[in-house]
């Protein structure tokens, strides 16, 4: 007779037991935050439909206290957003080779971090020169 | 004894079936000195302090892959962490996470052993070749796409830093998964569409949620989260085209 009796320890509250999967849960948390934000551009192309005053309204919302603090919150939430996805992006990208040597992860980070900048940068010139 | 030995109290999460109903700690105190490994440490204690302790361990250089552990929380191998670094807080020691406790420190590893013979971990040549003809020729950079990959030594540290494989051991695993890979990707093999059938299945690639930790615990730099993620674009192609490619429906 076999005397073994394996022991399985419970998964319980896992993601609090190492700082990295704290920083994991993190990531994948903002990507709530950025389907709420798609919600509330959504709502604005709605209302962007119903004419301009409806649309005037909503910019108008856009700018009440709470509003102006939850972008806050989101823009600290996109920031980080941003760069854990490229920090990641290295390992979901085939091995490649730039020249006979292999392209490092930092340089593939540092290319997609770079890229969302640029773009930001452009959005907000385009703006400027619409307003 | 060396007038300058220190003692360091190391905590080990005991096991005994027979008589614990669940794991508890037991705390011994180690003289030790600064080129001491905890796995040295270990051995210390169950040569002069308490002969019960069981754990696995044999070639003491980080090759074997036996005598890996949860150190203070992390996955590592015993052989290639120091005393010296827990000193003078101590340090907690418990078998590899995720996996079933056989005993004290030693792991039940039959999980990981019936997937690493399942992905068929060896060269299926592409193509048949008498021995007349010669060796497979392969160039650096083709040997580049796999070589990282090959460095496994089964240690299943990274099983133990894997969330997805603790919630649900169904999931191949990143150790087994990049060993998939390592043979997927080499120019020699021919064996992909037998093995890419647990690769694509719901348990292979697409149980990984890129949370990275076994490539970071990783003590062989093998990088399985790369190895599992990058073929997550080629199953996708797969389950999209296989509805129009000619005997594609059935895989």
């Amino acid at each position: 007779m076999s005397n073994r009796r394996p022991y399985v320890r419970s998964m319980d509250g896992w993601w609090k037991r190492d700082p990295y999967f704290i920083r994991y849960m993190a990531r994948e948390v903002t990507a709530v935050f950025v389907a709420l934000y798609a919600i509330v551009l959504l709502f604005g192309l709605v209302r962007l439909g119903q004419g301009e005053a409806a649309f005037n309204g909503w910019l108008q919302y856009l700018k009440t206290p709470w509003m102006l603090v939850f972008h806050l919150i989101v823009l600290a939430v996109f920031c980080y957003h941003t760069w854990s996805w490229f920090n990641i992006m290295p390992k979901t990208m085939p091995i490649i080779f730039m020249g006979g040597k292999r392209l490092q992860p930092g340089t593939i980070t540092g290319t997609g971090l770079a890229a969302s900048v640029v773009a930001c940068l452009a959005v907000l010139f385009i703006v400027r020169g619409m307003s | 004894m060396a007038e300058n030995e220190k003692i360091i109290e190391i905590e080990v999460l005991r096991y005994r079936p027979e008589q614990d109903k669940e794991p508890v700690l037991q705390t011994y105190k180690v003289p030790f000195t600064d080129d001491m490994s905890v796995l040295q440490g270990l051995q210390y204690i169950k040569d002069y302090l308490d002969g019960t302790v069981s754990f696995r361990w044999s070639c003491r250089m980080a090759i074997c892959g036996s005598c890996g552990m949860m150190i203070d929380g992390k996955p590592k191998l015993s052989c290639k962490t120091f005393l010296r670094d827990y000193y003078p807080g101590g340090l907690r020691v418990e078998a590899l996470a995720h996996l079933p406790i056989e005993r004290d420190l030693v792991v039940d590893a039959t999980d990981f052993v019936t997937k690493l013979e399942s992905i068929k971990p060896y060269i299926i040549p592409k193509e048949p070749r008498a021995l007349e003809q010669g060796e497979y020729l392969q160039t650096p950079q083709q040997r580049d796409m796999y070589e990282q990959f090959s460095s496994c030594i089964n240690c299943m540290l990274c099983y133990a830093a894997c969330p997805q494989y603790g919630l649900n051991p169904k999931f191949t695993g990143p150790g087994i998964l990049a060993l998939m890979h390592r043979y997927n990707a080499d120019s020699r093999d021919g064996g992909q569409a037998e093995r890419n059938e647990l690769g694509y299945a719901d348990e292979g690639y697409w149980g990984c949620t890129a949370v990275g930790y076994c490539s970071e615990v990783c003590p062989k730099g093998v990088d399985p989260a790369n190895a599992i993620n990058q073929n997550k674009m080629n199953s996708a192609i797969n389950y999209f085209t296989r509805f129009v490619t000619p005997g594609g429906a059935g895989k």
